[in-house]
């Protein structure tokens, strides 16, 4: 992937070839500016790669889809409409807002509490109830892949470990295949299944670790008591060689 | 926890409230009487011959002519006039620059080539094209709404395109991934981001909409206020000028706080609280 720009070209991106399974969880890190919002932006269908292609379900992405949902860094929760209105946003723009889907979003605002808030305004909420509210928001439009964009980096670090533990739950009890961007290892250990470490930009894909941890009911909270953790920590660590 | 605190009132906060409220009663006193004293002492000095109110007026005089305006059937005939055309003009101006800067947002190559020629515009003395106006239009209410039009609108256009040219694009692009298209971008996000913008421009749009009103009725001098003032300073009758910039004043302010009310308004309804 590369952007033209007057000043020259960035090569973004270069050589990816990555396959994902359904229902797997990717993280992916790498030294800031290598390329990791490009990626998810290729798979979201935001832009369009200069060269190769991006297969979802079989299918070349050409543009936005409703098969993929995307968290952005901030929760971007609309001050203007109330709470059940934020997270019906993406159904409106879709012009798929029905009685049907309408029922579904309040399932989710019910099953996830939330729905107590619906008629709430955003800044009356928690960090943590909103980045739950944006996740909602992306819920509601079914996607089968979500991309979640340094989705918890603008929280405070209690809230942060909460919130992850939070929506890893929604997405394994949705069934959703999910592809996390941090540039936090220890994050991206304790909710993946698989690790990609980009490298510095052009970003190539430098490894990827299988993340496999001996703790039963995983969840991004326990397994860091795993003894295999401290393992992937240091082997990830050293793969992104940080000099400060 | 914060409501239990919030129902039973400490003494000290109490008395700190108490404190609050004298200090703002106390200023609003002394707002009020600043203009009392002001106009005593000029009625004062008016009586004494200190000042010659054949040039300065006096309160008093300025009294007996609103009731002469008012005996004769004028005054609110003036007022109607220039309030109408003031409030026309202010409606219109904001409308079309929010319009054109919706324009400006769609088409970011007519907004590069327009900038120059907007930011020299809004630097010229619009009032330079008043006797323009009157020869194009002809000299009537409508060159001096275009007046009014013409002061707000270049303003309104840069205010309101450089609010929507602000507006987050992470926003932006949270509604691409939904698929959003341009209209909806504009509909879903950037009209309701900008809208804070919208509401002070049109704060400063209504001050400049009288300025518009004002000059355009000294040069079509057929009715109004503008054209009070400006007759009785030809015919030299200082009385009827100052009664008419104190209605002005009256009138300016009034319209003034009719948009910071209709500002809350919407803003109560539109937002929570
Ligand atoms: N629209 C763009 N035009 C030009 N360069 C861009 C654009 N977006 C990103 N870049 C550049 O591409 C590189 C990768 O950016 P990004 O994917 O945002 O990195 P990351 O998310 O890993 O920090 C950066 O060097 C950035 O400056
Ligand atoms: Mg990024």
């Amino acid at each position: 992937m590369k952007y033209q720009s007057l000043n020259g070209e960035i090569t973004a991106l270069e050589n990816i070839n990555l396959h994902v399974k359904k229902g797997e969880f990717i993280s992916i890190v790498g030294p800031s500016g290598c390329g990791k919002s490009t990626l998810l932006s290729l798979i979201a269908g935001l832009i369009l790669p200069t060269s190769g292609k991006i297969l979802l379900n079989g299918k070349m992405v050409t543009g936005t889809s409703n098969e993929v949902g995307y968290m952005l860094q901030r929760d971007h929760l609309f001050d203007w409409r109330n709470i059940l209105g934020n997270a019906l946003l993406g159904l409106e723009i879709r012009n798929s807002l029905n009685e049907e889907s309408k029922q579904y979003v309040v399932e989710l605002l019910k099953t996830y509490g939330l729905y107590e808030f619906k008629d709430k305004y955003p800044n009356q909420l928690s960090g943590g109830m909103r980045q739950r509210v944006a996740l909602i928001r992306t819920l509601a439009t079914k996607p089968d892949i979500l991309l979640l964009d340094e989705a918890f980096s603008a929280l405070d670090y209690q809230t942060r470990l909460a919130v992850s533990e939070d929506i890893y739950s929604i997405i394994k009890k949705e069934k959703k295949t999910a592809i996390l961007v941090t540039h936090d290892i220890a994050e991206s250990i304790s909710m993946a299944d698989r690790v990609v470490v980009l490298s510095r930009r052009p970003g190539t894909i430098k490894n990827i670790y299988e993340i496999k941890l001996s703790c039963e009911n995983r969840t991004p909270l326990s397994c860091r008591d795993a003894p295999e953790f401290r393992y992937y920590f240091n082997k990830i660590w050293k793969e992104l060689d940080v000099h400060v | 926890m914060s409501d239990t605190q919030l129902q039973t009132i400490s003494k000290e906060h109490a008395e700190y409230l108490r404190k609050v409220k004298i200090r703002k009663t106390m200023i609003h006193i002394t707002q009020v009487l600043l203009v009392v004293v002001l106009f005593i002492l000029w009625e004062i000095a008016g009586r004494l011959k200190i000042i010659d109110s054949f040039i300065t007026s006096q309160p008093s005089r300025i009294a007996r002519t609103l009731a002469n305006l008012y005996r004769e059937g004028q005054l609110f005939r003036h007022i109607f006039i220039t309030c109408a055309e003031t409030v026309t003009g202010f409606i219109l101006g904001t409308l079309a620059g929010t319009i054109i800067a919706i324009i400006l947002w769609w088409s970011d190559f007519l907004a590069r080539v327009l900038e120059p020629h907007l930011v020299i515009l809004n630097s010229l003395p619009k009032i330079a094209l008043g006797p323009i106006f009157i020869v194009w239009i002809g000299a009537g209410p409508l060159s001096i709404i275009v007046m009014a039009i013409a002061v707000s609108v270049i303003v309104t256009i840069l205010e309101v395109w450089n609010g929507f040219i602000s507006v987050d694009p992470d926003k932006i692009k949270l509604v691409k991934t939904f698929g959003a298209k341009k209209w909806q971008i504009l509909t879903k996000v950037v009209l309701p981001s900008a809208f804070p913008t919208i509401i002070s421009a049109l704060k400063i749009n209504v001050g400049l909409s009288w300025v518009g009103v004002i000059v355009g009725e000294f040069l079509v001098s057929k009715a109004g206020l503008g054209y009070l003032i400006v007759y009785g300073g030809q015919v030299f009758q200082l009385d009827l000028v100052m009664t008419s910039v104190i209605i002005l004043a009256v009138a300016a302010a009034l319209m003034y706080q009719g948009v910071v009310y209709l500002e809350k308004l919407i803003m109560r309804s539109s937002f929570h609280k």
